[in-house]
């Protein structure tokens, strides 16, 4: 009598009641969502020569969608739960909608000119990437299966759009195609599997699912749920054997978004990962650790052995941001044994803001060369050092500390990851830190290729006119490259993050 | 005799399960970006033939509001893939998942 519950679902609308809603804590949603309608009238207005205007206006929503974010972080410790604790606002998604909104900011400045000159739909532009970065912020707060999904679609679907920009340059096109139908391929796996998360818990919230599932019984589908969610997700962070489809859309789409999808739409698949791992999948650790584990594995390995072969800088860096993301999942493997709680939300943390600082830094140079060069190889930087030394030394900070040179910021953050994999201390994690440690200096070694041509060989076609770097990739340089040092200087700046119980603290309840 | 028989959500679950794996088989195998498109469409109406089932089972209704999230966003998935995959047509006239072969390594 399968239908027997169907009468309480009627009865279920009937008992609805609307919600309290906190509006202080939904105010950098609230915000994004009004310079969205904002951006996107102000641009049917705006005659083709004022456009550059938009880029100043969503670079300002970013900055006021930072305020509140500023203002709940000063003002309480305690956590706003809204929607029966299916969106949260704590420590933890706070800080994390902090970088994704700076990534955003700094984004803005990158693309600014790109667009500008190449004439692409400046106004569009800006509304999709805030759109995107509206489910990234979203993703950050969410605790239930379909919020976290309808975050990942908002984040994803104007990212296709963004891949695709340049739309009379066939690879434009087929880098768009190819994320697509990879991305909506692996939404579908992701969803399959929680609908049996769903079918074999009863909730779609996060910690009733994690209360539900008990370690050492779990039921098969409850295991081929697991295994389809991890695979869903490891789509959209580009893991090893799922990641056949970064290298060619990081190559294709136009440089601003290769680094916006490396960078924001990565970390935002991190961070619905770290949610749904801690939260809902923690029980099922002896499903979820080996998964991670392989999977951690061959993504730093594959990412950093095929970034060796790579003579387009472009796609070196797309599978050097592959690679990234193995070391970033290295901390997730260890959770749940000994101590190991919050010491791992403080790595992957730490590492996501890091890798954003210099992952950045790194495209906002290659677009200033490119400018130039009008050239993708890595060729193309030879001599940088001669005619704009400026550059030659970003990039060599850029490049160092993504190698996880001290005292660079990379380097605090590889420091993290592993501190956090060593203390879990089982065979399984010192097998996992040594593979890590083979690959840093396996990675070292393309890092360093592109340094070589920096600063030893001669500029390819003997031009040696100086580089005019436009004002806004200036400051977008300015802002990664304090970060990267700094941080790796004063690490305690974020080490202090350790102070993220609330997430863990959900866990325990 | 045939009304005797009662649809368990075992059955629902198996013609998702069914319906799921022909659309994995039908993206592996066909070329054509809009058949494969199809066919992640296919998917994801399996993943909310399992969903209402399994929702009915519990007499819950977070699985089948699930459904409407996963039928909103997949009607805004098809706008914007119809829009990547008419560009593409439009400049190479009948271009398979093969011929799209201009980024590798």
């Amino acid at each position: 009598m399968i239908f027997a519950g169907s009468q309480s679902v009627i009865a279920q609308i009937n008992q609805w009641v609307a919600p309290t809603i906190d509006w202080h804590a939904l105010a950098p949603e609230l915000v994004l969502i009004v310079g969205i309608n904002l951006v996107l009238f102000i641009d049917l207005s705006l005659g083709a020569a004022k456009k550059w205007a938009m880029a100043t206006l969503t670079g300002l929503v970013f900055l006021a969608a930072f305020i509140p974010v500023v203002t709940l972080a000063v003002i309480g410790d305690a956590s706003r739960e809204m929607f029966d604790g299916r969106y949260v606002v704590d420590g933890y998604s706070l800080i994390l909608k902090a970088i994704f909104l700076l990534a955003a900011y700094v984004l803005v400045l990158m693309s600014q000119n790109e667009l500008e000159e190449g004439g692409y739909y400046q106004g569009e532009f800006y509304v999709l990437m805030m759109c995107s970065v509206l489910g990234m912020v979203m993703m950050t707060s969410a605790r239930d299966l379909i919020a976290i999904f309808v975050a990942l679609e908002l984040l994803s679907i104007p990212a296709y759009m963004m891949a695709a920009w340049r739309k009379r340059d066939s690879r434009s096109n087929e880098a768009g195609v190819k994320y697509y139908l990879l991305g909506v391929f692996a939404s579908a796996v992701l969803l399959y599997g929680m609908s049996f998360l769903y079918g074999t818990t009863g909730s779609t919230k996060l910690t009733d699912i994690g209360a539900s599932l008990v370690d050492g019984d779990l039921l098969g589908l409850q295991v081929l749920a697991v295994v389809f969610v991890l695979g869903g997700l490891a789509f959209k962070i580009s893991a090893v054997p799922f990641h056949s489809w970064a290298p060619d859309t990081y190559e294709g789409a136009p440089t601003p978004v290769t680094a916006f999808l490396s960078v924001a739409s990565k970390a935002a698949g991190f961070v619905a990962l770290m949610s749904i791992v801690m939260l809902a999948l923690a029980p099922a650790n002896s499903v979820v650790r080996p998964m991670l584990w392989v999977l951690a594995a061959l993504t730093m390995t594959v990412g950093n052995v095929m970034a060796l072969r790579q003579t387009n800088i472009v796609r070196m860096l797309a599978y050097s941001s592959v690679s990234q993301g193995g070391f970033i999942l290295m901390p997730l493997v260890v959770i749940g044994t000994g101590n190991a709680g919050d010491s791992v939300l403080r790595a992957v943390i730490v590492y996501l803001l890091i890798y954003a600082f210099m992952n950045l830094g790194a495209f906002s140079i290659v677009i200033a060369v490119a400018r130039r060069t009008r050239s993708g190889e890595i060729t193309s930087f030879g001599g940088l050092f001669g005619y704009a030394p400026g550059l030659a030394v970003l990039m060599t900070i850029f490049m160092a500390s993504l190698a996880g040179i001290p005292p660079l910021g990379g380097w605090i953050a590889k420091f993290n990851v592993f501190k956090t994999v060593l203390d879990a201390g089982d065979t399984a994690a010192y097998v996992l830190a040594l593979i890590g440690a083979v690959n840093t200096v396996i990675a070292a070694a393309y890092y360093m290729r592109v340094l070589r041509q920096v600063w030893m060989a001669p500029a390819p076609d003997g031009d040696v006119s100086p580089i005019k770097v436009p004002s806004s990739i200036q400051a977008a340089l300015a802002i990664t490259a304090v970060g990267t040092v700094l941080l790796g200087v004063l690490p305690g700046l974020v080490l202090r993050f350790g102070d993220i119980t609330d997430l863990t603290g959900a866990l325990a309840r | 005799m045939l009304a005797a028989i009662e649809p368990t959500t075992t059955w629902y679950l198996l013609l998702g399960a069914v319906l799921f794996g022909l659309g994995s088989v039908g993206l592996l195998v066909r070329r054509n970006p809009l058949v494969m498109f199809m066919s992640i469409e296919l998917m994801l109406n399996a993943v909310n033939i399992s969903f209402v089932a399994l929702a009915v089972r519990f007499g819950d209704i977070s699985g089948q509001t699930a459904v409407f999230f996963v039928m909103v966003v997949a009607a805004a998935e098809v706008v914007v893939g119809l829009g990547i995959i008419v560009s593409i047509m439009r400049r190479r006239p009948g271009a398979t998942a093969d011929d799209l072969a201009e980024l590798k390594g």
